[in-house]
């Protein structure tokens, strides 16, 4: 039931062909099969799957990969290539209207999430662009939608305008205009009502709400789970209003959300924003490689890095693998570290970013306890500067008392313990391990490659 | 007899029946004309069945979201029908897919979609699924459906995250005419249960209906919530929740099976509500959730309207998604006859 990544699909194939040292055109269409595989099973569109394994095979049959040595390789970095491409460029700019306000109209299918993404959206403009907006509640079928937005404005400290659900959603939206207009607020957020793309009346209202307002940007929302029905949804909200761009909701569950790339081919508008969490700053931009890596279950290194690098001190880092190395590893510094890696997001989403986590023996199923680290982290802090030094000293008294100041049991304490001295132990044989490895020129190969 | 014709005379017999039948052909008209249409081009474009009619048979299926495993599986079956009736005829497929279509989702066996109502007793029904699916509009027009059948029925408010899901399911207890128990935004979701629990049976109710967050199935703390909240049922009452169904978006791809695993591994799923069927999304992630997981569906939404949550039912499903197909054949015939 767990997707595999192509990665892993491809593993069969390149060892069939390891023994031959040479790739044949055979070869390369059960890998491009592989690839059709793993891009259905990431909800890829079949149409657009079509397509797009066409144009990997026509670069694959020619040099790059059949002479390479490392075809594997070649054909993921290909298949990746062209879906980052086709995903276009990184592009999270907002429009702006040449008189204010700027009018941005929010549509999309029912629960898709577009009144949390106008939260969001307000809060980014504010927050990274200094802007005043206005958000508009006209969504007047969903019972409680324009009490939710007003909640979400409360929470924003943020105008809500709204005329109740008795007035039609393009009243709503002209009167909202003129008081942005009146009070100087520079941007129009307009939340209009979930609607399925094939209902005529109610597209038909969206485009009067359109025709009205002007709008700069007009942005479809999309659930990043939806299967292969994205397309139609996507070209039919195309079609019938011009959208401008495309946000990308609930893209922090475990989904590969091939839909990005089924939206991207049919309508050619660029994904603006992906949303990454429920709280109201859970709004990025996207980024198209970091998507293909998703799409093929490649893990998101790149994010990865990114976060590590913005949380993690450099000469600290140097520091520590200093201490690996010659055993020298204290308490301190297991708590330095524990706070470095906690710093960089909940424990269990840095795992999932791990190019084959999901495959790494009792990483598949981790489950990171937040509130454990809090007890480790108190079970330390309880410790004096002489036992974090040398754990060695803590005898069954300096346990007792450990416990106690930390709220904690002595088992728990115990534990701990032991627990640090095996990763000591690990520490101890990994670099070993590093050593002999410099020796023999570098790491493993990984099977693939 | 046809299978088709089997299936026509069965929904043919009580007025209730042929209601909900027309329910289903009216609900799946998108999804039927898209994936019927799609069904007759490729019968009417091949002469004989061949690799290729079935390479473009798998497309199809695919585009249903029914998931490439189920269908390969589909496919295979189909070829050795096709073997076994000794035909190379096109149009015969359009019978066979529709029959192995209910053979993989019944396994052979009859499917309970009915609920576990307990008699004069409370009934406890929880609701998960991910955020978005319709939980709380699924929850009223459930509630509306009881209560036609004049039961008492109370609502619990345990979407205490969302902004404004409190006042949504209140709107819903306000159209139904049915009590509604909260408390404020933010409170714990468990806390509400329990005081739900109680007053259901103080008030001497029938019907408990639980709405829950909308949480994403790899967020642990929030499944471990959902797990404290069903705890806090089970301890109230010993076999409740009765029934646990979990939501789900016909437009869902294929993260609905990973989605049905984690739920019911934290909270013991017994059946399905497959909602949004009116659009053009097939939902046919279901078989493949049905077969993996053994979990049946339990309703489905066809519309917007309070009446338009129906029972499932695997051959009404399947009926509606080809009567029109079949339909439109049967009336060529019957002009070619005279």
């Amino acid at each position: 039931m767990a997707f595999e990544g192509l990665a892993e699909r491809l593993q069969g194939t390149m060892q069939k062909i390891r023994g031959k040292g040479k790739v044949s055109e055979s070869d390369v269409k059960e890998m491009m099969r592989e690839v059709r595989l793993a891009l259905l099973e990431a909800d890829v569109n079949f149409k657009v799957v079509k397509e797009f394994v066409k144009k990997v095979s026509e670069r694959s049959v020619g040099q790059e990969v059949m002479k390479s040595l490392t075809p594997g390789q070649q054909v993921i970095k290909v298949v990746k290539e062209e879906l980052t491409e086709l995903m276009g460029g990184e592009e999270s700019r907002i429009g702006t209207a040449k008189r204010p306000p700027t009018v941005i109209m929010m549509v999309g299918l029912q629960g898709a999430g577009k009144t949390t993404t106008t939260g969001k959206l307000a809060n980014l403009l504010r927050k990274k662009h200094n802007r005043k907006p206005l958000l508009v509640a006209a969504d007047v079928y969903r019972p409680a939608a324009i009490k939710q937005l007003e909640t979400l404005g409360k929470q924003l400290d943020m105008p809500v305008f709204s005329l109740g659900d008795q007035v039609s959603p393009v009243d709503i939206a002209k009167q909202a205009i003129q008081k942005a207009k009146d009070e100087h607020l520079d941007y129009v957020i307009i939340d209009t009502a979930g609607r399925l793309h094939i209902d005529e009346t109610l597209m038909d209202e969206l485009k009067q709400i359109k025709d009205l307002s002007a709008p700069e940007e007009i942005f479809l929302v999309v659930d990043s789970m939806t299967g292969q029905d994205a397309v139609n949804v996507a070209d039919s909200f195309n079609e019938q209003l011009g959208i401008t761009g495309v946000v990308l909701t609930k893209l922090d569950g475990d989904t590969r959300g091939g839909a990005a790339l089924s939206i991207r081919a049919v309508t050619s508008k660029p994904i603006k924003f992906v949303g990454m969490g429920e709280k109201l700053d859970a709004l990025e931009s996207f980024h198209p490689e970091r998507m293909a890596s998703r799409i093929l279950g490649m893990g998101d290194v790149l994010t990865l890095i990114e976060k590590a690098q913005t949380n993690v001190d450099e000469a600290k880092a140097k520091e520590l693998e200093q201490k690996m190395r010659t055993m020298s590893f204290t308490f301190d510094d297991f708590l330095d570290q524990l706070g470095q890696v906690r710093s960089m997001g909940p424990l269990d989403e840095i795992l999932k970013m791990l190019p084959g986590a999901n495959k790494m023996k009792g990483l598949a199923n981790v489950q990171v306890d937040e509130k454990q680290i809090g007890r480790v982290e108190a079970i330390i802090r309880s410790m004096t500067p002489s036992e974090k030094q040398q754990p060695e000293i803590i005898n069954a008294g300096r346990r007792k008392r450990i416990a106690r100041g930390s709220g904690t049991s002595i088992q728990e304490v115990n534990r701990l313990l032991k627990q640090f001295e095996d990763m000591k132990k690990m520490m101890k044989q990994m670099s070993a391990m590093q050593q002999k490895g410099k020796k023999k020129g570098g790491m493993p190969k990984f099977p693939f490659m | 007899m046809s299978f088709f014709k089997k299936l026509k005379d069965k929904f043919s017999g009580s007025q209730e029946q042929e209601q909900t039948t027309e329910k289903y052909t009216e609900g799946l008209t998108k999804t039927r004309t898209g994936f019927a249409a799609k069904v007759n081009n490729l019968i009417a474009r091949y002469r004989k069945i061949d690799e290729e009619f079935f390479e473009e048979l798998e497309e199809i299926l695919i585009g249903a979201d029914v998931g490439f495993e189920t269908v390969m599986e589909l496919i295979d079956e189909l070829k050795m029908e096709v073997k076994r009736r000794n035909t190379n005829d096109p149009e015969a497929i359009r019978e066979i897919i529709t029959e192995k279509f209910v053979d993989i989702y019944t396994d052979g066996a009859e499917v309970q979609s009915d609920l576990n109502i307990q008699e004069s007793e409370l009934t406890v029904i929880l609701f998960v699924g991910v955020n978005g699916v319709g939980k709380t509009t699924t929850i009223g027009k459930l509630a509306h459906k009881f209560k036609e059948d004049g039961k008492k029925v109370i609502l619990a408010a345990g979407d205490t995250f969302r902004a404004g899901a409190i006042d949504q399911l209140e709107v819903w207890g306000e159209r139904t005419g049915v009590d509604v128990i909260k408390q404020s935004e933010g409170s714990d979701p468990a806390a509400v249960m329990y005081d739900a629990v109680r007053a259901a049976k103080s008030r001497g109710a029938d019907i408990l209906l639980c709405d829950t967050a909308g949480r994403l199935q790899n967020k642990v703390n929030l499944m471990n919530e959902l797990q404290k909240v069903k705890r806090v049922i089970e301890r109230e009452i010993p076999d409740a929740p009765h029934e646990v169904l979990l939501v789900v978006d016909a437009t869902t791809g294929q993260n609905a099976l990973i989605q049905a695993k984690t739920f019911k591994e934290a909270t013991d799923v017994s059946g399905i509500v497959l909602t949004k069927l009116d659009g053009t999304a097939k939902g046919g992630i279901v078989l493949a959730i049905r077969k993996e997981l053994g979990v049946p569906v339990k309703f489905v939404g066809l519309g917007e309207k309070m009446d338009d949550l129906q029972p499932f039912n695997a051959e009404k499903y399947a009926y509606g998604l080809f009567a029109q197909a079949f339909e439109e054949k049967e009336v060529a015939d019957n002009e070619a006859g005279e």
